[in-house]
């Protein structure tokens, strides 16, 4: 009976429903903004102007979609993207993985100093211009590889990484292995990499939506317009809130129309370029925390 | 038979050389982390003395004249250094603020929901603006903010240009960024709870405490130690404002607040090439962040036994 009741009289159901108001109005705070966007993005952009799309579209059209695609440096820097994101991964997890793996051994001599050796550039680090200045002298202006190679390994993913071969590989699996008369390297690509794909997946996304949603690294290094990735193309329009002539011309009006339909191409760039990693996200959510528990954890 | 041998007999120590030879395939693997590191990390910690040099290129780093603390001087007499200081620190300070108790808050209530597929819902949602790019969340802001036809604008009914103001900046700047962030702080607070002995609530229910006394006896102590360590970090890590974002919400009108000194090492280092000038102010950055860094590791561990660097 008393069972629903609690000592200060407010019951287990009232509980919940203040829960679940307080999270729905936080989840609301979240999405609508990126709702907004969506819906903005294929109404009639004078509707959108004039404030009628709060909640719901007005009219339909893909003339902002058009506009986007219009200015050619955008699909250039689409599939610059795609590609930076492809290699930057497999190279990103291949190291995380090569450095992660013998440093996880608790028997390897020298280990101490070599993990030192990673993490004091987690604290400590040359700073932009030194930096730049050393990718400057090894050749790599104007070159794929500035992306990659200076952020060379992130260390602290690569402790994650670390922790989760200690504590979720069992260890009696590897010494049978090497009874067996596996090499280290065999053990490893072998028993090791096969039971590592949760925290394999969580890089990948990881390292995936790194590559994708950066600007800077490229903005410094990559001097080519031609080499420009996606979000550093969206900079003219987002930023500077500059259209190009060729997305001018999909437009039918004179240049007092040109106002309203940015801002109808600005909601489309956004679309365009969130949606690949808003759409892959959710698929590995599962091991976020699965992943962050067992390398937060140190063994 | 060898290995039968070794495991009941009592395990005898091998040579340090032998046991390098035994693992000479993990020392290859890693060769080429090791080899970057080096070159891309190490390598820039010793071309930090160009802080104190007239760099020239075509000197190199040790042909070029030595020239002491003379760049330092000259940032610290330039007009706008009080401010730039001012505003780094202001502006992580009150990120820090702001944004450190949300994503406890809002794990502390999510890990209550006891409707498994709404909670899987309000996570999923809550997580996505940390995989948007920082460029596209700043091009929302100012599709937001814009004065004419701007979603905010539009539902105050005014004509207000928020980029412009100065006054407008920092709060900008805070609320976007808990916007974008807060979701994907609360993993590792969820990911702490998910850990908390399922008995403890059973007995806390026996005794009749409320979901609200559960929270705040059982689920507060619980996220305690994590919470303390990422406000530590947090703090060590002060003067490393979000650059890119203060970057891209720049502009003339706003730099009475905005005006942070990572934005200025960009703009003379890669934009105006005075290499030697931006390391200067570049270092003192890393210097009042290491400073901080160790201050704030010292009275953790002499108040608790948390030790994280």
């Amino acid at each position: 009976m008393a069972k629903n009741k609690t000592s200060n009289g407010l019951s287990e159901r009232t509980s919940d429903i203040i829960l679940v108001v307080i999270t729905a109005i936080v989840l609301f705070i979240v999405a609508y903004p990126l709702y907004y966007v969506l819906i903005a993005s294929f109404s009639n952009p004078y509707d959108v102007y004039a404030g009628k799309t709060f909640l719901l579209p007005s009219g339909f059209t893909l003339e902002g979609f058009k506009a986007v695609f219009a200015d050619a440096n955008i699909p250039t820097g689409y599939l610059n993207s795609i590609k930076y994101t492809v290699i930057g991964t497999v190279f990103s997890v291949t190291m995380l993985y090569i450095t992660a793996y013998p440093l996880a051994q608790k028997e390897l001599p020298g280990r101490k100093a070599l993990s030192m050796f990673f993490i004091i550039t987690m604290y400590f680090g040359g700073g932009l211009v030194p930096t730049y200045l050393i990718v400057k002298q090894t050749g790599l202006i104007n070159n794929m590889w500035a992306l990659f190679l200076p952020g060379g390994v992130g260390v602290g993913n690569m402790i994650i990484v670390r922790n989760y071969f200690q504590n979720s590989i069992p260890h009696e699996l590897i010494e049978a292995s090497e009874i067996d008369g596996c090499s280290k390297l065999r053990t490893f690509l072998r028993i090791v990499i096969p039971l590592s794909m949760p925290i394999m997946a969580v890089m990948v996304v990881f390292s995936m939506v790194a590559y994708w949603n950066d600007w800077f690294t490229a903005l410094i290094y990559l001097t080519g317009a031609e080499k420009a990735p996606l979000p550093l193309v969206l900079r003219n329009v987002l930023i500077r809130s500059s259209v190009s002539a060729a997305q001018a011309s999909t437009i039918s009006g004179g240049y007092a129309e040109l106002n309203k339909i940015t801002e109808m191409i600005k909601f489309s760039s956004i679309i365009v370029a969130a949606a690949p990693m808003l759409i892959i996200y959710p698929f590995v959510q599962k091991y976020f925390e699965k992943g962050f528990m067992a390398g937060a954890v140190k063994g | 038979m060898q290995a039968t041998k070794a495991n009941t007999a009592p395990r005898r120590r091998k040579s340090l050389g032998r046991r390098i030879a035994d693992n000479w395939q993990l020392y290859l693997l890693l060769l080429i982390p090791v080899v970057l590191t080096i070159v891309y990390k190490y390598i820039p910690m010793y071309g930090i003395q160009i802080a104190f040099r007239d760099y020239k290129a075509s000197r190199g780093i040790v042909g070029s004249k030595w020239v002491g603390l003379e760049w330092f001087d000259r940032f610290f007499t330039a007009p706008t250094c009080g401010r730039m200081i001012k505003n780094t620190i202001l502006l992580s300070l009150f990120s820090l603020l702001w944004g450190f108790p949300v994503p406890i808050i809002l794990s502390l209530c999510i890990n209550q929901l006891r409707f498994p597929r709404y909670k899987r819902v309000v996570q999923t949602v809550l997580y996505a603006p940390h995989f948007i790019s920082i460029m596209v969340v700043c091009g929302m802001i100012r599709i937001f903010l814009s004065p004419s036809g701007g979603l905010i604008n539009l539902m105050l009914g005014t004509k207000i240009d928020f980029m412009t103001e100065s006054s407008a900046f920092r709060t900008i700047y805070i609320a976007s960024g808990i916007w974008q962030d807060a979701g994907w702080g609360c993993i590792i607070y969820l990911a702490t709870l998910s850990n908390v002995d399922i008995s403890l609530y059973e007995a806390a229910k026996v005794d009749g405490a409320s979901m609200f006394q559960r929270i705040l006896n059982v689920d507060v102590p619980a996220l305690l130690p994590m919470a303390i360590l990422n406000l530590i970090m947090s703090a060590g890590s002060l003067m490393n404002v979000g650059f890119e974002k203060v970057f891209l919400l720049q502009t003339d009108l706003n730099k009475a607040t905005s005006d942070v000194i990572a934005v200025y090492v960009y703009q003379q280092g890669i934009e105006n090439a005075k290499y030697s000038y931006s390391t200067a102010v570049g270092l003192f950055n890393t210097a009042v962040n290491l400073i901080l860094l160790f201050v704030v590791n010292t009275i953790a561990s002499k108040t608790s036994e948390v030790n994280f660097v």
